[in-house]
């Protein structure tokens, strides 16, 4: 077999191996976040902390994009509903846009963007400058001090942002179809009202959120702990972080949908 | 070198994946005393720190420090041997998300009860032993490198360990910072009878320092000795190392094809 054939094969193995592996790191990495977690609820302070960067900082985005959304919606929805007559149903349009689909994948690709990828540089910084193994040095375990803190504060921040985005793009919804356009007010909240279903629509929205919300923290701090200890090797880790949660998101979103919305109306 | 070993290194060799950082290496280091281990640089002197840390396993031998091999120690008991330990990073390494008090206290806030009141005094006490106590609200990147050092020593005697590491404390610094630092590291150790291991590139400065001195090159130790033996000695490699000579044992050419087959002379004029 020629030797260039040879190399082919042998790059795409190594390849797929280090692929293997890394996945099975990332696992054993996530289930010792989940076993060191102990430090973070004793201390919740750690947590509420980091909640600050992550949460709170990630709100101005979370609720301007939410509100332009919402004005996107309601005004794309009005344009093709007013032609058969059920411009009134665009608070339903807007709603069930938001809250079963839009507010938790954009909310979580902008909290990605934002969030993720400041989770994964501070992290990979530490990691170059030594500070994590400074850290362990002081017999401080770097997972259960650094880690970990992270990981819950963006787990909990993600509904609570996702949440943030559909209410507020329902409110976006609401100024453009009632307030600028003038569609029946009592109208746009009843049909909203009627429509939309508290364990199908809500519930799963939140269980959508939540989900993403351990996808994307465990994929930004695991990238982060992962870096190379080098200027590259952090923007290279803080870019999969974006990428690979992006990718994550959607992929997750679909697999969810199919299973939550099978068979309803 | 007769008092009672605080380390002890024992046919100590490294790897990384193929290659051979470090080569049967013994070395004894006393409580009490500075001692000093020097090396061009990738010679292996940082790794020898980590393995006494135990942030590496060696690939045979070992470090024993306080009469316990390092790197058969389970979690728990490597965590209480480094509470008895420090290490200062060559840059620092403090942690910039924690003003310089908060860098000081942290230790004491991982690891003991003390209430905030007591932690106060302390964390004031450390930072007056290195002069910066009138920074202690500073964040640490309002530091210079040399105050950063500074920090970053106050911060490694927070819980009075018996042996402390310093990785390059040198490096990078101007000759005020650099001469304070020296001065630090021989009056804390003496002060609070600790155990100092100074990794340094820098021979004057350490020279000055140190109790015993361990030199290294290619992974085995060239020649060891007390300051005034070491300046005395007749080997090729601590003479070049110590007379900062260009050329030497150590190559001032990294290995490489002949000069004039990279020109490409040979085939020209053949």
């Amino acid at each position: 077999m020629p030797r260039r054939i040879v190399l082919g094969i042998r790059s795409v193995g190594h390849r797929v191996i280090d692929s293997v592996w890394r996945l099975g790191y990332a696992a054993r990495f996530f289930s010792l976040i989940l076993l060191k977690s102990g430090t973070s609820i004793r201390r919740f302070g750690l947590i509420i902390r980091e909640l600050y960067f992550t949460g709170v900082l990630t709100m101005i985005i979370i609720l301007v994009s939410g509100l332009f959304v919402g004005m996107v919606l309601g005004l794309q929805g009005y344009e093709t509903l007013q032609k058969y007559g059920a411009e009134t149903a665009v608070g339903t349009l807007v709603a069930l846009s938001l809250v079963r689909e839009l507010g938790p994948v954009v909310a979580a690709l902008l909290f990605a963007s934002r969030a993720g990828s400041a989770i994964t540089a501070e992290i990979g910084l530490m990691k170059a400058t030594e500070q994590l193994e400074a850290m362990g040095m002081m017999a401080v375990d770097p997972i259960a001090r650094i880690v970990a803190p992270r990981f819950w504060a963006g787990v909990i921040s993600m509904p609570l942002l996702a949440a943030m985005f559909s209410a507020m793009g329902i409110f976006g919804g609401y100024l453009v179809a009632v307030v600028l356009i003038g569609v029946d007010e009592g109208s746009f909240w009843s049909q909203m009202q009627s429509a939309v279903d508290f364990r199908f629509d809500i519930v799963n929205g939140i269980i959508k959120t939540c989900v993403f919300g351990v996808a994307i923290t465990a994929i930004a701090v695991f990238e982060g702990y992962d870096a190379q200890p080098t200027a590259e090797g952090v923007s290279g880790a803080t870019t999969r972080t974006v990428v690979t949660s992006a990718l994550v998101i959607l992929g997750l979103d679909f697999v969810l949908t199919s299973f939550m919305f099978r068979g309803v109306g | 070198m007769t008092t009672k070993a605080l380390v002890e290194i024992k046919d100590l060799n490294f790897s990384y994946d193929e290659r051979a950082i470090l080569k049967g290496i013994n070395m004894t280091m006393p409580r009490g005393k500075v001692i000093g281990i020097m090396g061009g640089s990738g010679c292996g002197k940082t790794t020898l720190l980590r393995l006494i840390g135990g942030t590496v396993t060696p690939s045979s031998g070992y470090v024993k420090v306080d009469n316990q091999i390092v790197h058969e120690l389970g979690r728990n008991k490597l965590f209480s041997l480094r509470r008895k330990m420090s290490m200062l990073f060559q840059f620092g390494a403090l942690f910039t998300d924690l003003s310089v008090f908060d860098n000081v206290a942290f230790q004491m806030r991982e690891h003991t009860d003390l209430p905030e009141s007591v932690i106060r005094d302390l964390v004031f006490m450390k930072l007056h032993s290195v002069g910066l106590r009138g920074a202690h609200n500073l964040m640490p990147a309002e530091l210079s490198g040399g105050m950063a050092r500074r920090v970053a020593l106050a911060r490694s005697i927070a819980l009075d360990p018996m042996l402390v590491m310093y990785d390059e404390p040198f490096a990078g610094l101007d000759p005020i910072s650099l001469s304070i630092i020296g001065n630090l590291i021989r009056r804390l150790t003496e002060a609070l009878g600790m155990t100092s291991i100074l990794v340094t590139h820098d021979v004057h400065e350490s020279l000055k320092i140190v109790d015993y001195v361990y030199f290294i090159s290619e992974g085995v130790i060239a020649a060891h000795g007390t300051p005034s033996e070491v300046r005395e000695s007749v080997s090729p490699f601590v003479h070049q190392f110590i007379h900062s000579e260009v050329d030497g044992p150590v190559p001032f050419h990294y290995p490489a094809e002949k000069y004039a087959t990279d020109l490409n002379l040979e085939n020209r004029f053949a």
